[in-house]
């Protein structure tokens, strides 16, 4: 029941926090204004029989060409003595509608060669695809040329003719998409709920699929009006009297200089509405395209921002590399202000690893890419405490001076290789590059030094190893790689950010030994995170357990596994099996960690805890110290008596 | 549990990629999954174990029937589980069920939990409104979730509860095997024990068989009764779970053992850094281990070991001509 309550607190948090898809719209000034404009369009298209406008086929030859703002004819007449603006009001209408027409047909036929190609795959597919793809080998214009002079002249062949060779753009476009889609385990676990092959094609896929057709529909509209006024234009499309914006600006290009006002406004018209379209569908694909959904439409700048409310002055562990004291970070969204990091204290010795241990979301991650500004703002910032790396305060620091730490002192190793690797360039090229942006030495100094970074992570035959690209090597090498990199520029502190967790075990222990044995050889402080107790175990000297934000609990590795004193920490430990203790019921933690927009006033633990007393849940509550490197932040915390209830 | 088989496989092989070009020219192809037996018996969970790309997904899917077996048997209850699937998709569907690795990305994210859930119960039981209402319910409570979440899409549920959902809809049809790919591994630690509590639970209330792979030993040692160990497409070892872990015969079950990192283990003894993993394109013709195993001869680099019990352990096979014998120390 708790947690019906916490998603349901989350939901409301994110229907107040994120602004709805309208509001995204109407806040893109462009998107805006060409929905102003197309609106206005479009009323006046529809309500043109109702509108006082004189007949825009009756001809009236005593007052042809007259100009602009002439009495009854507000923009003139054309060579007929047409009334303009009747004409240009008629022949929008005729635009829009055949505009909109030729694109559903499209949309239709195309989105549907398009699912079926990339679901059924194989032979369907091939014969679906060749077919489309003989249409694309013709000239776009010559092939709509064609079809017009087979079916002969008219504004309905002209429509034809505009979807026909627009179909491909869908077809490709909704494959390239189902493809992707027909791959993913929800179609499968369709197939495995005794769904049919068009219930799963047409009740699974279409609606994720079809966001992707609208967007596809309002970036061609625009194109494809303006593809019949080039055939209305050409005398292929409306016939006379009919009049669209097309024809219209034929008409009036033979007396181009003699009465100018005749093509330039439809021209105009032509503009206007191919604009406010185009302007208007870039718009609703910003705001449908999930990968701008998360945040401002704004690009994160290169370092975090830091507005401190509060810095701490004094350090307390002189002897340290790093030390941390009350970092805040926080992140702003919509209405929202989520603490991520909620005052953490750290400090890291030479040659100390340092282990922070906590599920999912806890802030492991934030703590560390905060040190070097790497979270992106918006929507972060850091709004307190301090990081000293070797006394100097690294958020008081200048943009070059962070760049100049970055990849040097402080270096970092990521769970995933590849988003460190550059997929196109060599292992070498990448590894001399990383040493020669933070120090004037040849190149062939730099080759010889990366050979030896190589034979440090105990990669064989690294002179071979240098010419190859990162998807030649197997995952572990390429993290073995990746710590090479780290280590090229004599790094003080190495950030490792689960660098394991993507390993299969045997690989896993090889790395982990490699990285207990590099620090002491370069004697590197190590900032491990991770939320495995086993390899906490394995490679850190002291450990750091993070819970909503903050340090719970913290002290060496021995004591908080053997001795755990917070309630957290023992469940997190208890909740584990346990390689050699099959039969033990796992002690599930049962609810979820609060969200940081929300925290609860006292112990953030209190919801799911077992000892939790009253006064848990009133005021702050100070991580306090239990003999000489051990501290919790509880009030009641384990000791030796109660350690097993 | 009984001893009667409930599914067997008999050499199965599934074999991707292959073939010839249009001018005759042979194409790579992988094996997947090769020569692998063993069975399945009514009421147990049969634990599968091994690293990344050994093929462990490509047997689940045969035996869900979601792929089929390039050569060799997969029998059901008695029945021809390919021919089957390939026949009445549905009618199996409602005996055999899976359990993705990806909870989120195995429910349609367009669709409520209502309708993910109604789908099986209209498909394969055809159940009508009423029954179908009765059923839904049952199946939330079964998964410790609020009825309320029926009507909730799923970006709105953690990992933990996506995975109860998945957990539902195999549940929906009352299924007799269950194939469960890394049902924990996406989720957190804490979360994970709340659903290893829960499918522990349902096996014993549903007399549920399951099928439990994973590459995280730990997990497979706290649920398995029996477990089979695969190495690069083959069984390497299978047999009761006491006996893997404790007296364990193949020196790649070793190695598993050696490099689990285990809460308050202060080193792990690594294996050699520079051994090389077995290309699949270009399988080794003897034992796959061979060039990672201290105790290769020339024996395992030209002949493939076949699977063998272990002296006076009928059903604790290992393939491997130098097994590690009980009371020696590997
Ligand atoms: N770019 C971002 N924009 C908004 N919120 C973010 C961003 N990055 C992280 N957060 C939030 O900050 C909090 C802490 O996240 P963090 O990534 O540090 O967790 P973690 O402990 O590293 O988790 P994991 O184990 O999943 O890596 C979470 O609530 C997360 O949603
Ligand atoms: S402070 Fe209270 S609620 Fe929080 S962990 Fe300690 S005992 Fe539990
Ligand atoms: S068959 Fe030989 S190489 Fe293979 S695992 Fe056994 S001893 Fe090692
Ligand atoms: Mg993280």
């Amino acid at each position: 029941m708790s947690e019906a309550v916490s998603t349901a607190a989350k939901g409301r948090a994110r229907g107040a926090g994120r602004p709805g898809p309208i509001r995204l719209l109407l806040n893109n000034t462009l998107a805006a204004s060409g929905l102003v404009l197309l609106v206005l369009i479009i009323a006046a298209a529809l309500l043109a029989p109702l509108l006082p406008l004189p007949d825009p086929d009756a001809t009236a030859p005593a007052d042809r060409l007259l100009r602009p703002l002439t009495e009854g004819h507000l923009l003139g007449t054309d060579a007929l003595g047409r009334d303009i603006l009747s004409r240009l009001v008629w022949g929008t209408r005729v635009s829009l509608a055949v505009g909109i027409s030729a694109t559903l047909i499209a949309a239709f036929f195309g989105s549907l060669i398009g699912l079926v190609a990339g679901y059924a795959g194989g032979r369907v597919d091939a014969f679906l695809m060749r077919g489309i793809d003989m249409v694309m080998a013709f000239p776009y214009i010559l092939l709509a040329l064609a079809i017009v002079a087979a079916l002969g002249p008219g504004l309905l062949n002209a429509l034809y003719a505009i979807a026909v060779v627009n179909i491909p753009f869908f077809a490709r476009n909704i494959r390239g998409i189902t493809i992707g889609l027909s791959r993913r385990e929800f179609v499968d676990a369709a197939r495995l709920s005794g769904k049919s092959n068009a219930g799963i094609l047409f009740g699974e896929i279409l609606p994720n699929v079809l966001p992707v057709i609208i967007i596809t529909m309002s970036t061609t509209i625009g194109w494809m009006i303006l593809e019949t006024a080039g055939l209305s234009f050409l005398g292929l499309g409306a016939q006379p009297p009919q009049a669209d914006l097309g024809s219209m600006l034929g008409e009036g290009r033979k007396i181009l200089f003699t009465a100018p006002h005749v093509s330039i406004i439809p021209g105009l018209m032509i503009f206007a509405l191919v604009m406010s379209i185009n302007l208007l569908g870039d718009g609703v694909r910003d705001v449908l395209d999930p990968r701008l959904k998360s945040g401002a439409l704004t690009r994160p700048v290169a370092r975090t921002a830091v507005e401190r409310r509060t810095v701490p002055e004094t350090r307390t562990h002189g002897d340290s590399v790093l030390e941390v004291a009350d970092l805040n970070t926080e992140f702003h969204i919509g209405g929202d202000v989520y603490r991520a990091v909620g005052g953490i204290d750290l400090h890291l010795k030479q040659g100390e690893c340092l282990g922070i241990v906590g599920e999912s979301g806890s802030g492991k991650s934030v703590t560390a890419m905060s040190l070097m500004g790497l979270v992106p703002t918006p929507p972060g910032r850091i709004t307190g405490g301090a990081a000293w790396l070797d006394g100097e305060d690294l958020f008081a620091v200048s943009d070059e001076r962070i760049r100049a730490l970055r990849g040097a002192d402080v270096s970092h190793v990521f769970q995933d290789p590849l988003s460190t690797l550059h997929p196109l360039f060599t292992i070498g090229d990448q590894l001399t590059e990383a040493i020669m942006a933070h120090r004037p030495i040849r190149r062939s100094e730099a080759d010889a030094r990366a050979e030896e970074l190589l034979r440090l992570v105990r990669i064989t035959n690294p002179a071979e190893r240098l010419k190859v690209y990162p998807h030649e090597l197997s995952g572990g090498m390429r993290q073995r790689v990746c710590i090479a990199m780290a280590l090229a520029n004599d790094a003080k502190i190495i950030i490792a950010d689960e660098p394991t967790t993507a390993l299969d075990v045997t690989v896993q222990a090889q790395i982990l030994s490699l990285m207990d044995t590099l620090r002491r050889e370069s004697n590197a402080a190590i900032l491990f995170i991770t939320h495995d107790f086993g390899v906490v175990s394995a490679v850190c000297d002291r450990v750091a357990v993070m819970y909503a934000g903050r340090i719970v609990e913290t002290g060496t590795t021995e004591e908080v596994l053997n001795a755990p004193a917070h309630p957290y920490t023992r469940k997190l430990i208890d909740c584990v099996p346990v390689l050699g203790e099959p039969g033990r019921r796992l002690d599930a933690i049962e609810g979820r960690p609060p969200v940081v927009n929300d925290l609860p006033p006292g112990c953030a633990f209190a919801a799911r805890c077992p000892r939790v007393k009253p006064d848990c849940r009133r005021g702050h509550i100070a991580l306090s110290s239990l003999g000489d490197t051990q501290a919790v932040r509880c009030l009641y915390p384990l000791t030796g008596e109660t350690a097993d209830d | 549990m009984t001893d009667t088989p409930l599914l067997e496989i008999d050499t199965a092989e599934r074999v991707f990629g292959g073939g010839r070009t249009l001018f005759g020219k042979s194409l790579p192809a992988v094996h997947a999954v090769q020569g692998i037996s063993f069975d399945v018996r009514r009421g147990e969970t049969l634990g599968i174990v091994g690293e990344s790309g050994c093929g462990k997904s490509t047997l689940a899917r045969l035996i869900v029937g979601l792929d089929t077996p390039t050569s060799g048997a997969i029998t059901f209850d008695g029945m021809d589980l390919v021919a089957e699937a390939r026949r009445d998709p549905q009618k199996l569907a409602q005996r055999v069920q899976y359990v993705f690795q990806d909870p989120v990305a195995s429910l349609n994210p367009r669709k409520t939990i209502r309708t993910i859930l109604e789908a099986p119960l209209k498909h394969l039981l055809g159940l009508d409104r009423g029954a179908r209402e009765k059923r839904l319910r049952e199946l939330m409570e079964a998964v410790n979730l609020a009825p309320e979440f029926l009507e909730r899409y799923p970006h709105e549920f953690s990992g933990g509860q996506a995975q109860r959902i998945g957990i539902a809809r195999a549940l929906a049809a009352d299924p007799e095997l269950i194939v469960l790919d890394e049902p924990v591994s996406a989720l957190d630690v804490s979360v994970q024990a709340q659903v290893l509590n829960i499918l522990d639970d349902l096996k014993k209330t549903f007399g549920l068989t399951y099928v439990f792979i994973s590459h995280d030993l730990s997990v497979i040692e706290s649920v398995s009764d029996r477990v089979a160990v695969l190495y690069f497409g083959r069984l390497a070892e299978l047999g009761a779970s006491e006996r893997i872990f404790s007296a364990p015969r193949h020196p790649y079950t070793h190695l598993l053992l050696k490099s689990a990192p285990v809460p308050g283990k202060r080193s792990l003894i690594p294996e050699d850094a520079n051994t090389e993993l077995p290309d699949p394109y270009d399988p080794p013709q003897g034992c796959a281990f061979f060039a990672r195993c201290p105790r290769g001869t020339d024996r395992c680099k030209s002949e493939q070991p076949p699977l063998e019990a272990a002296p006076g352990h009928p059903g604790h096979m290992a393939a491997c001509h130098h097994p590690v014998e009980e009371n020696e120390d590997a």
